[in-house]
């Protein structure tokens, strides 16, 4: 039988404003998917977005939604879910939103370790605004304010995020739909920080002027930049050059947990245990 | 503030709390005895004081305090956490205001209650940051783009920093919004007895939230009547809805039909303004016999004080007006009072932010100012000199 999305719709609120063949809509139903595999209840998840493309994600789901300013979902996300440690919360958010305005919050969202599911909606431009220079823009494309070529360096922002401190690291692209509802899945269950680079295409907007026209173009030119964590590891570093490692790429049970952590200081405050010294800590620096 | 010796003072003669602290703990201890549990934030002089003590507040009471990684973050975790349903809020000073600006219009557009202390400085950029100044007055009228209207509280004496933010908290959650308590380095830093209402006092004038409690099918989160604020219920409890800095309709949903959205923003304006008497508050010294008003708020208002003492001791009939909620403004009073009085005199640690609102409000141009913009507090001896010069 047909898998049932409607009950995790807003169903008026469809069709969506993504552009016909846009990857969103695969996100969207890879996301569902797995909240659905997970059992999860509509009520216990807080879904956070931002500005952008897929900033409207949020407005899409039955979940309790935000749609935030541009670039804050993980520290709108932090405040919701510290007050209420036991719900699910999850940041929909972009490039734009993640890695340049917002770029700051990702790193502490990161370092914390907080429990937060944050998927950046990858499309490697400023697609709703038409086609400005994103920070994970390869160098050489067309924008629209940069239109003899991006001169600005791109940046691997998977590896950005573990250096902060993500205890969940992970790449897939729509041109992968089961893959990516699984990683949504692990990265759901993970107690922690966890990062999703949800690479998808914008061809209206990147493609349209990067010779990658049809949503097929820029879908193979995804798939042409992308190769799993396991071919990646076996390459040399001219090999990976171009490439972009998929699949889990980071992943790591062992690190406390923000809530737990604060839970500590509710603790010591409270008289049941002592104060928090470096003992408490194996890591010292 | 249970647990906390000097916070719970000694009951006196009149059952009221004697307490000494500063400004900023106090109002810390406000936040927590109107049942704050969350608080998010990023240190700058001279605010720093508050996150200090809530940070240790808090917890004990199962609450939250996190310092953010930026003034941004620090307004936007407050917000995420009261978008969830719980009283919520945070503290800086001017510039830290200049930075949470965006989603300060977020939590205006959302109906998002929040309490922000500003313990105000000078400006414009890093100015004076230990000096005093009432530098943010215009600022806290309209801090984010766009059209709303704002409610700001300033506290005139020590005990106010926290009976303003008892009040900031209830007023947040009657009209769903952000409401500034305003504070500077005198008040704020200002280490004293302060006389407070009790705990249970405080407790027993909690007006939480409104909320639905019908079938959520029949739940208009933002469709209510043209002068009410919008009924956000908590998360996870059932009712489903969105929260957006877009133009909405009544469950939140962004929307660009023309009339759903005028009649928005005319709300925004009119849940304020239809119910202004529920927010004005105003002190009024030694004025009904007066010849000469002054009028100012603020830290500031403890010198106008003292120089009307001192002008009376010379024959010179002295007053003064203090609008304690300086935004709405107290337009219909001061109307009165510029009708009333020949000679008025406006007194501001900053060029005269407030003096416009004056002007306009009484319908007057030929107001007398003191303005003081070095970081220096008002002297009694500043303002009875002005009063002997002008009038």
């Amino acid at each position: 039988m047909a898998f049932n999305y409607d009950s995790y719709l807003r169903m008026e609120k469809m069709p969506t404003l993504w552009c016909w063949g846009c990857g969103d809509g695969i996100v969207l139903k890879a996301f569902v998917r797995a909240i659905d595999s997970l059992g999860y209840a509509k009520d216990d998840i807080c879904v956070v977005s931002g500005i952008g493309c897929s900033g409207r994600f949020s407005s899409y789901v039955d979940f309790n939604t935000i749609h935030t300013t541009h670039g804050r979902t993980v520290a709108f996300a932090t405040g919701v879910k510290l007050a209420n440690p036991t719900k699910k919360v999850v940041c929909v958010t972009g490039d734009g939103d993640a890695f340049a305005i917002g770029g700051n919050h990702t790193i502490h969202g990161a370092r914390r370790n907080i429990d937060i599911t944050m998927i950046v909606v990858q499309n490697f431009i400023y697609g709703l605004t038409n086609a400005q220079t994103s920070p994970t823009t390869p160098q050489g494309m067309w924008t629209v304010t940069q239109k003899i070529g991006n001169i600005d360096p791109t940046f691997d922002a998977c590896r950005l995020v573990e250096a902060a401190g993500a205890t969940f690291v992970a790449r897939e692209s729509v041109t992968a739909p089961k893959k990516l509802e699984k990683i949504f899945k692990a990265a759901l269950e993970h107690k922690g920080f966890a990062y999703v680079d949800a690479l998808t295409n914008c061809h209206v907007n990147l493609g349209r002027k990067n010779k990658m026209v049809a949503a097929m173009d820029t879908l193979d030119w995804i798939d042409s930049i992308t190769v799993s964590k396991k071919k990646y590891d076996a390459m040399s570093e001219e090999e990976r050059l171009n490439l972009l490692p998929t699949g889990i790429l980071h992943h790591d049970d062992t690190k406390d947990e923000y809530c737990d952590l604060y839970q500590m200081v509710i603790d010591a405050h409270q008289g049941k245990r002592s104060k928090i010294t470096q003992d408490d800590f194996e890591k010292k620096i | 503030m249970a647990g906390d010796a000097n916070a719970q003072g000694k009951i006196n003669a009149d059952g009221k709390r004697e307490v000494v602290m500063i400004g900023n703990h106090l109002a810390a201890l406000a936040a927590v005895d109107s049942g704050c549990k969350f608080f998010g934030g990023y240190p700058i002089t001279p605010s720093t004081e508050v996150m200090e003590a809530i940070s240790d507040f808090l917890p004990r009471v199962g609450g939250t305090c996190i310092q953010m990684e930026d003034e941004i973050a620090g307004v936007a975790v407050a917000t995420g956490a009261a978008m969830s349903g719980v009283r919520s809020m945070t503290a800086t000073s001017g510039p830290g205001i200049s930075l949470k600006a965006e989603n300060l219009g977020l939590a205006q557009m959302a109906e998002v209650p929040l309490v922000v202390v500003n313990v105000m400085r000078g400006g414009p950029s890093t100015g004076l940051p230990t000096r005093v100044a009432q530098g943010d007055i215009a600022q806290a009228k309209n801090p984010s783009h766009g059209d709303y209207k704002s409610i700001a509280l300033c506290a005139g004496t020590l005990a106010e920093c926290y009976t303003e933010t008892v009040r900031a908290f209830n007023l947040a959650d009657r009209f769903m919004q952000p409401v500034f308590v305003l504070l500077d380095a005198t008040l704020g830093l200002m280490h004293a007895k302060a006389i407070l209402p009790t705990v249970e006092e405080v407790e027993a004038g909690i007006v939480p939230r409104k909320k639905f409690e019908g079938d959520p099918a029949d739940y208009r989160p933002y469709g209510v009547e043209q002068d009410e604020a919008a009924v956000l219920n908590p998360m996870f409890q059932g009712y489903r809805y969105h929260f957006t800095g877009l133009h909405h309709d009544a469950m939140g949903f962004p929307t660009e039909e023309i009339e759903t959205c005028r009649k928005l923003i005319d709300r925004l304006f009119r849940k304020v303004e239809e119910h202004q008497d529920e927010i004005e508050l105003n002190e009024e010294y030694m004025i009904d016999d007066a010849d000469i008003l002054l009028i100012g708020y603020g830290s500031a208002s403890l010198g106008i004080k003292e120089a009307v003492n001192r002008l009376r001791e010379e024959g010179i009939k002295a007053g003064m007006f203090r609008p304690i909620t300086i935004w709405p403004s107290p337009e219909a009073r001061m109307y009165e009072l510029g009708q009333k009085f020949d000679k008025v005199l406006s007194v501001e640690l900053n060029q005269g932010q407030y003096l416009e609102e004056i002007q306009r409000c009484m319908g007057r141009r030929d107001i007398q100012k003191l303005t003081k913009t070095n970081g220096r507090p008002f002297s009694p001896a500043d303002i009875i000199d002005r009063v002997k010069e002008v009038f």
